[in-house]
């Protein structure tokens, strides 16, 4: 076998990256691939860093490929290393740290840096642009600290940033040269709507304006403009456009213009070995500035660099559209129009509707839509294919799928689209080939969409089309209600399943499947659930579906990485004794244990214990299973209280314990976490739980529906009672509403939200029958719970070692050698 | 049908266990001298066998849960066909299958 070819590429953005997908997708054994990236972070989605300020999404969220994809796919990253130079006779690139790497084929893919107007005091500190993490970092920071804003630039991102920084609670002044908004995307009228709309949520701008100075000591205080006035702010965004990033391309003698200059085939005019892509290579006199083309772009290189024959690349048309939740607008072409031009408009000033179509020939030149912009793709589409309109010219802009169903049913347009309509902008995803998707893979949501056809995992901005056609595609049952099935194995909803639970007394999982017709034998989504409500239902009848739950909860272990396990016994309250830990301590060290973690719930873990030992290790610890693996009470966190605080009110550990003793064992819906603080100060974090209780002066504050993970959410307050036996209750009824109006992996925090506060009070609180009547049936509920599910296994052991019931913890051994292994 | 991934046409028969000792509808796994088999009853009683090894990350698929003749990872739910040992779209990969047979109460597996 020959050697594979070295490839080098710097920049490790999102047109890189895209470029290298696509040469793994046409041919992964023709490269070895190392990739330089200056940012410490993998390759992530840029354009969702609006959304992230926003507070829309999360960093985590928009990582696109971590680094285990990286190592899985073979290719060496060195994040956070820049590279300073390119040396093409010798065919190597140095890094800054000295590392040199020598290539046979070298992509560019630098992309851009922002342009920062050079006034005096635009050093200063807090003068800034909005272009990677760090800065979305840095102005989340700022916000914390600072009040007043400035954007400058009334552009696509300068809105963007200056939205992100509002809803950060910053007061915040966008200052632009131009008198419209977005003039390069909008006409005056749409700018116009567009400033109105902004002003409405908060939004301050200052237009035609140019800014002369920054002020202020060391940090900027204020901004000087030409017509003499002043505006005072302590964070300034200059958001005024970007240069392609070519510096480095220039220094090794590459042809470069406004960028790279590349061929049709993304290789640089000057040397066919290097390769050029995204917005630091100009094509036909364009450095382009968004996705859609740069991937179009990264799709010829692909093809070009992997012999798959010669695709050439002819340019792109693109289209806008800007990413401020309730402000949708759309613009593509020349929609300007110069005097003559042949214009057909449409404006509904009541309703916020603008649209304006620019036509030549009876074909589109541009259009540019504000409020309803759901055609937008459509336009786009014939106006790249040139079709004739004239037959609708005038019925045109009230829809493109004719008169009749004006714009009410978005379902209507989605399926009046032609096949090769391209609903994913950025993606450059059809139409057809998300319908095809749905109907061959049997998909019924959005994310199982992008994750066959990355439609909608861009900017994010086509994702209602492809919600419509997901109902145009599967049938109005889709869009009716808030209908959602389950998962692919049944048609019905979790509150369908449940009335069929109860109303047939079903109490078996398979039993249920059956008469409720599912589809095949279900799945790790429906049959866990299935197993939950038959439980809840019938908690004295139901059988328990040991292969019907998921992994950790069958196992009464957690599963890590390598596929061992941990163990975390139970801790009552946090509190433990010399005894325990010793006890502790020679098991792990009976059995190698090689972490022994305190954990963040308040109790000890041992980590990396081996499937086969599990029933050994419990044996020796003889202690309660901490059910740290389960949809059940995981801990109930508690302070030292006033047994020693000098500031405590109430005896939080005691009441702790008595909370976990009681509960313990019990499922829910999802996990279930409780704390109990003596104090305000609420050391045990007690508003962030499933259910906390704070203690205060004469009494305790009971706090619901908080949670700490993903998505934080401080409790409400439930309501107040005096003494431990009133908390005890409210707690049981609390509980056992949630088990039985949860749906299957719904916490507490968006139960409470789903449910609402008010109505939870009034059948936990404020009805003293209801209230008796759910804990009757807790109370039911937890007289079942009599044994210990890891004593259960230490039980069903015999002396030989085997086990008959729960076998599944010991492997066989046959000792034989495996031919072809 | 046949694959090239998988040991119809070579090998010998070796006993593993009885039946009863494979959970129904669950799984169990067997260690050779050099590899780990993940071996699943399925609800009609068939036993099918395959390497305990996840394409994906290695999780073990001994502990997934069996549905109809798939199995689901443990670790990120990934649906393998046990008749085929392909990944279910939309994942892709495959793994290897291992002949399975019973005879009198004994499983046998084809190595
Ligand atoms: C062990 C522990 C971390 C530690 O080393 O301290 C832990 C470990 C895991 N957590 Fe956690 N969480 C641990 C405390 C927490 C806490 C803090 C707390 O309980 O006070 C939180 C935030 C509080 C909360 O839940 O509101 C927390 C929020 C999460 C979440 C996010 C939940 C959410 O609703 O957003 C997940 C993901 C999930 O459940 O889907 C998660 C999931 C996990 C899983 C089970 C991931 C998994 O499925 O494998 C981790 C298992 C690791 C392993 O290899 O065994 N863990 N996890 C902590 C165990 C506490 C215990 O003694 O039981
Ligand atoms: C906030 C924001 C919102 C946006 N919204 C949209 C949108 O809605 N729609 C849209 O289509 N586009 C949008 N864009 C533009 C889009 O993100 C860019 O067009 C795209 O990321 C460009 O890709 P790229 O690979 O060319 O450059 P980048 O993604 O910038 O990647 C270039 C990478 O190269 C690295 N690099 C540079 N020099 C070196 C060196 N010497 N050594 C090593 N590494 C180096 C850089 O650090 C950078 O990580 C947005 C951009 C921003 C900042
Ligand atoms: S323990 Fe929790 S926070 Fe830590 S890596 Fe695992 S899930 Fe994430
Ligand atoms: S290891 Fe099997 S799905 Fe990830």
């Amino acid at each position: 076998m020959s050697e594979k070819k070295k490839l080098v590429m710097i920049g490790n953005g999102m047109a890189g990256m895209r470029a290298i997908e696509e040469i793994l997708e046409a041919n992964p054994d023709m490269f070895d691939i190392t990739i330089f990236g200056a940012e410490k972070y993998p390759n992530y989605n840029r354009i969702m860093l609006s959304p992230v300020l926003a507070g829309d999404t999360t960093i985590d969220d928009i990582i696109l490929n971590d680094e285990q994809w990286y190592a899985d796919n073979g290719i060496t990253l060195h994040l956070g290393t820049r590279i300073k130079e390119i040396q093409r006779g010798y065919k190597k690139v140095i890094a800054e740290d000295g590392t040199e790497t020598k290539y046979d084929n070298l992509i560019i893919a630098t992309g851009s840096n922002p342009f920062m107007i050079p006034i005096p005091g635009h050093d200063k500190e807090g003068v800034m642009a909005f272009r990677d993490i760090d800065d979305c970092d840095a102005m989340l920071d700022a916000a914390r600290k600072y009040k007043k804003a400035a954007v400058i630039g009334g552009g696509l991102l300068g809105l963007e940033a200056a939205k992100g920084l509002l809803h950060l609670g910053m007061d915040v002044t966008v200052i632009h040269d131009q008198a419209t908004l977005m003039n390069m995307q909008l006409d005056s009228v749409a700018g116009e709507m567009l400033r109105v709309d902004l002003e409405e949520q908060g939004m301050k701008f200052k237009v035609s304006t140019l800014t002369t100075e920054v002020t202020g000591e060391d940090r900027v205080t204020g901004l000087k403009f030409k017509d003499g006035s002043t505006l005072a702010c302590d964070l300034l965004i200059m958001a005024v456009g970007i240069r392609p990033n070519k510096q480095l391309a220039e220094e090794s003698g590459l042809f470069c213009n406004r960028g790279i200059v590349v061929n049709d085939y993304m290789q640089t005019v000057t040397d066919p070995s290097i390769y050029s892509v995204g917005e630091c290579a100009e094509h036909r006199g364009i450095a382009y500035g968004l996705v859609a083309p740069l991937f179009e772009q990264a799709k010829t290189l692909g093809h070009m660099i992997t012999g798959q024959g010669l695709k050439a690349y002819g340019g792109s048309v693109v289209s806008t559209k800007l990413k401020i939740s309730g402000v949708d607008v759309f613009s593509a072409g020349d929609f300007m129009g110069g005097p003559g031009a042949d214009v057909v408009e449409l404006m509904d000033r009541v309703g916020g509707v603008y649209k304006k179509m620019v036509l030549e020939d009876d074909r589109i030149k541009g259009v540019v839509m504000f409020g309803d912009t759901a055609d937008g793709p459509t336009f786009f589409q014939w106006m790249q294919d040139g079709k004739d309109v004239s037959e609708r010219r005038s019925a045109l802009l009230f829809s493109a799928s004719g008169l009749g169903d004006s714009g009410h049913s978005g379902i209507d347009q989605v399926s009046a689209m032609a096949d090769e309509t391209v609903v994913c902008g950025c993606n450059g995803v059809t139409k057809k080939q998300i319908v095809d998707v749905i109907v061959k893979e049997g998909l019924t949501s959005r994310k199982e969409i992008t994750r066959c056809t990355k439609a909608a995992g861009s900017c994010g901005g086509c994702a209602g089309l492809v919600d419509q056609l997901l109902a145009a595609t599967l049938g109005t049952a889709f869009v009716e209600s808030t209908h959602e099935p389950i998962c692919g194995c049944t048609d019905m909803d979790h509150e369908q399943l449940k009335v069929q639970i109860k109303n047939k007394h079903l109490t078996m999982v398979r039993e249920t499947m059956n008469v409720l017709e599912w589809k095949g034998e279900g799945c790790h989504i429906c049959r866990p659930a299935i197993n939950y409500y038959i439980g809840m239902y019938w908690p004295t009848e139901a059988e328990d579906d040991r292969y019907s739950r998921v992994v950790n909860e069958k196992m009464h272990a957690n599963i890590q990485k390598d596929g061992t396990y941990s163990v975390i016994p139970r801790v009552f309250g946090g509190n433990t004794d010399a005894d325990y830990l010793i006890r502790l301590g020679e098991v792990a060290k009976k059995y190698d244990i090689q972490t022994i973690k305190i954990t963040g719930g308040q109790r000890i873990g041992l980590y990396g214990v081996k499937k086969e030992d599990l029933v050994s290790v419990w044996r020796d610890l003889d202690m309660p299973s901490g059910f740290a693996y389960g949809k059940a009470l995981r801990t109930v966190k508690t302070c030292v209280g006033s047994e020693w605080c000098r500031f405590g009110t109430q005896d939080s550990t005691t009441l702790g314990i008595r909370l976990e003793k009681i509960f313990d064992r019990s499922w829910y819906p999802a996990k279930t976490k409780l704390a109990a603080s003596g104090c305000p100060r609420n050391c045990a974090e007690a508003t962030i739980k499933d259910l906390g209780v704070v203690g205060v002066e004469g009494g305790w504050e009971i706090y619901v529906g908080g949670n700490g993970g993903v998505k934080v959410r401080a409790g409400d307050l439930l309501c107040m009672v005096k003494t431990d036996d009133e908390v005890v209750e409210i707690t049981k009824a609390y509980l056992q509403h949630y088990r039985e109006t949860g749906k299957h992996n719904e916490r507490t925090a968006p139960w409470l939200e789903r449910i609402g506060l008010e109505k939870i009070k009034r059948v936990v609180v404020d009805d003293p029958e209801g209230r008796k009547a759910l804990i009757e049936r807790m109370d039911l509920y937890l007289s079942t719970l009599t044994t210990d599910p890891w004593m259960d296994r230490l039980k069903d052991e015999k002396p030989s070692g085997e086990m008959t019931q729960f076998n599944e913890y010991t492997p066989i051994d046959i000792p034989v050698e495996v031919v072809n292994a | 049908m046949s694959n090239h991934m998988n040991s119809e046409t070579s090998g010998k028969w070796h006993p593993v266990c009885q039946v009863e000792e494979i959970p129904p509808l669950g799984g169990r796994t067997v260690r050779t001298c050099q590899m780990e088999i993940a071996v699943f009853r399925l609800s009609d009683g068939r036993i099918r066998a395959v390497h305990n090894s996840c394409p994906h990350k290695q999780g073990p698929l001994a502990d997934g849960i069996v549905s109809g003749d798939t199995i689901i990872c443990p670790m990120h739910a990934w649906k393998i066909s046990l008749e085929s040992g392909e990944v279910l779209p939309p994942d892709s990969g495959c793994v290897k299958t291992y002949s399975a047979k019973v005879e009198d109460g004994q499983v046998l597996l084809r190595l």
